[in-house]
């Protein structure tokens, strides 16, 4: 799950993250307020969607840029007028872009250095990691690539949490130097305590900046939570924003359906996520394109598989739907109810492949036999698939 | 004898009178499987099928029974638990079917593991089979045939699909481990390689894996210099789009790391043979056997 950068101030400063000031303004008004409010002559003002590119990126009403430097509260409110419920589109939003209800205003900061900090879940060490280095501001990709020994790592014991003598010995490595060590210190610690108390599984600054005053300021920031973890932190699930997201993923996810949108041709329902995965992969190993991931589980309910068939048969790019099932936990005599339920709801335009193996498996080729539906039948992986791209591309 | 799970084990299920838990409790004791006792907290006294009893805990659980392996049915926010309860408890070898337990938990269980002698394998995984000796877990076991290939698998539905495609072809199954699809889990691909290379029951391998990580690069390291036996392998995801988590949270490629394309590298580097798509599984194997 994304959340907006405000969302992130605002988490980072429950837990004495120290940031920059601002806020959130929903009206012109309320910009210009807070920009009152801020004070000083230093201002920025930043259209809040999930997408990055917002600096470069130009509104549909032809107003250029989703982030302005200001001086002045007048000017912050003439320009969030022109940028609240306008549509900005990014090279990350694609040419529908996003619509932008919400606008931060902070302070902006003078920038003395930039630096980068993350903590990650890493799979060796079974631990948490910090990765730190003095080049910030820029892809941390490049830099572990071209210049490693700029990138400092530090194991932390979860069990223990981050150790002060960790702390400092990052922000040594930093460079940092007097009263900037000890803030930096502080900071790590709370970044490190949040990552911990909310499940974070990727916390990110990027940049983490020390500016013209002395200060070290978490700048921009970027956190992925551990969705098996959200049943706990109802106060995360709240940030949920789900205008942002596809709407396909919106709908599968009310029904707690494992469902990724693609841009292909052929929808396919499978239980499990490494043979949904392995089903992407032979379509277009026969030479088609899938429309989506979605695995609907061991634990699914009829109510469920409808749901999903339903998902599966409105999209309108779909031209075959492929139903891939080795059922275990799964029973196909369930998914074969489920199909059948949902095709009596959404009338079914485009063809049905379906091949079932495992658990109860007479019975649901059994129930879709007798369903009268009009279904091409596969007899293993590899027929399903050749079968579903012949039919998608009409042979 | 196979690895791990003989007719010599003695089987608890964590969870016994939940829905999935009795489902599969029952499935397993249908295939031959010696289940010894239940356990769900505040049913002490109870009798599952009739003949099974059940505990509130896994240590009176052993104390009265003598299990030695356990299946976890326990839901997500009381599966760390449950696992750390078994293992407190000295249970052998513990078996964590439960989807969608929170990493910080499952790092909290390898903290609590370290120094103690239980094995774990999962969580988020299907279990394991000796083929016509002891299903432990979710697979439906009429698919399985007892034989002479190991089989270790990140995904639960992949392992049917290969064990499935080699039974058709009347190849059997030695011990098939399905280890899971989280990031933080028990056994690792080259843990299960280990196993099955030292088991003289065992004379060839499957090894399933999926983008993420860097399980399967260290287990092609390992094979490359411990294994001669022979070694097929598929790698699922090639085709997922990269920072998308495709339902396994362990399936995830991010920074350039852990792609199919890395892992069928460092596989084909150490003498295994590759299938390029899930359906040529059984076939990759059949052709190492001749």
């Amino acid at each position: 799950m994304n959340i907006h950068e405000y969302q992130a101030k605002e988490l980072m400063e429950k837990y004495g993250v120290a940031t920059p000031k601002g806020k959130v303004a929903e009206t012109p008004e309320q910009a210009e307020a807070i920009a009152k409010e801020i004070g000083g002559s230093n201002l920025v003002i930043k259209a809040q969607i999930h997408a990055g590119g917002r600096g470069k990126g130009t509104f549909t009403s032809g107003f250029k840029g989703g982030v302005h430097l200001c001086d002045t509260p007048a000017k912050i409110k003439d320009f969030a007028s022109k940028m609240l419920g306008q549509t900005l589109v990014t090279h990350q939003t694609g040419p529908e872009g996003r619509l932008v209800n919400k606008l931060l205003i902070a302070e902006s900061t003078s920038i003395e250095k930039e630096l980068y900090f993350a903590i990650v879940m890493d799979r060796t060490s079974q631990s948490p990691v910090i990765i730190a280095s003095t080049e910030g501001g820029v892809d941390i990709e490049a830099v572990s690539e071209k210049t490693p020994e700029k990138i400092t790592h530090e194991i932390v014991d979860p069990a223990l949490g981050l150790q002060p003598f960790q702390a400092l010995k990052i922000a040594k490595s930093l460079g940092l130097k007097g009263d900037l060590t000890k803030q930096a210190v502080k900071l790590f610690q709370n970044l490190f305590t949040m990552f911990l108390k909310t499940d974070c599984s990727l916390l990110e600054i990027n940049p983490l900046v020390i500016t013209k005053e002395n200060k070290v300021l978490a700048l921009d920031a970027k956190f992925n939570f551990d969705d098996n973890a959200l049943y706990r932190h109802p106060e995360i699930v709240a940030y949920r924003d789900t205008a942002e997201e596809d709407p396909r993923e919106v709908e599968a996810s009310k029904f707690s359906l494992n469902y990724i949108g693609l841009d292909g041709n052929i929808a396919c329902m499978v239980n499990g996520a490494g043979l949904a995965m392995a089903t992407m992969d032979i379509i277009q190993y026969a030479g088609g394109k899938p429309a989506n991931f979605l695995d609907v589980g061991g634990g699914a309910s009829e109510e469920q598989v409808t749901e999903a068939f339903k998902i599966l048969a409105s999209d309108k790019n779909v031209k075959a739907i492929l139903v891939n099932i080795f059922g275990g936990i799964m029973k196909c005599d369930i998914i074969a109810q489920g199909v059948i339920n949902a095709a009596k709801i959404v009338k079914l335009e485009v063809p049905l492949i379906v091949r079932l193996e495992g658990t109860n498996v007479e019975a649901g080729k059994k129930l879709l036999k007798e369903s009268g539906m009009a279904i091409i039948s596969a007899d293993d992986l590899a027929d399903a698939a050749k079968k579903a791209v012949a039919a998608a591309t009409g042979k | 004898m196979a690895v791990l799970v003989d007719k010599n084990t003695r089987l608890l299920v964590q969870g016994i009178t939940g829905k999935a838990g009795a489902f599969h409790a029952k499935s397993c004791m249908d295939y031959g499987t010696n289940v010894v006792a239940g356990v769900t907290p505040g049913r002490d006294g109870e009798t599952f099928e009739g003949k099974v009893p059940v505990f509130d805990t896994s240590s009176e659980a052993r104390k009265a029974t003598g299990c030695n392996a356990t299946m976890i049915f326990v839901p997500p926010p009381f599966a760390a638990d449950a696992i750390m309860e078994a293992v407190d408890a000295g249970i052998e070898l513990v078996i964590c079917i439960t989807e969608g337990i929170p990493v910080m938990d499952m790092m909290r269980v390898k903290t609590f593991m370290k120094g103690k002698s239980s094995r774990l394998i999962g969580p988020n995984c299907p279990g394991i089979i000796t083929p016509g000796a002891c299903k432990i877990g979710i697979m439906p076991g009429y698919i399985h045939k007892p034989g002479k290939v190991g089989i270790v698998s990140r995904s639960g539905t992949l392992t049917y699909e290969a064990v499935w495609q080699l039974s058709s072809r009347g190849i059997g199954q030695s011990t098939c481990i399905g280890i899971g699809g989280d990031p933080i889990n028990g056994t690792s691909q080259t843990d299960a390689i280990k196993l099955f290379n030292e088991d003289p029951e065992t004379e060839a391998m499957i090894m399933i894996g999926e983008i993420g990580g860097t399980a399967e690069e260290e287990a092609a390291a390992y094979i490359k210099q411990y294994v001669k036996k022979p070694v097929a392998a598929f790698i699922a995801g090639a085709t997922a789009p990269p920072g998308r988590r495709m339902g396994h949270a362990g399936a995830i490629v991010s920074g350039g790391k852990g792609t199919a394309a890395a892992k069928i590298e460092a596989l084909l580097d150490a003498g295994i043979a590759v299938a390029h798509t899930p359906a040529d599984m059984g076939s990759t194997l059949a052709k190492l056997l001749k």
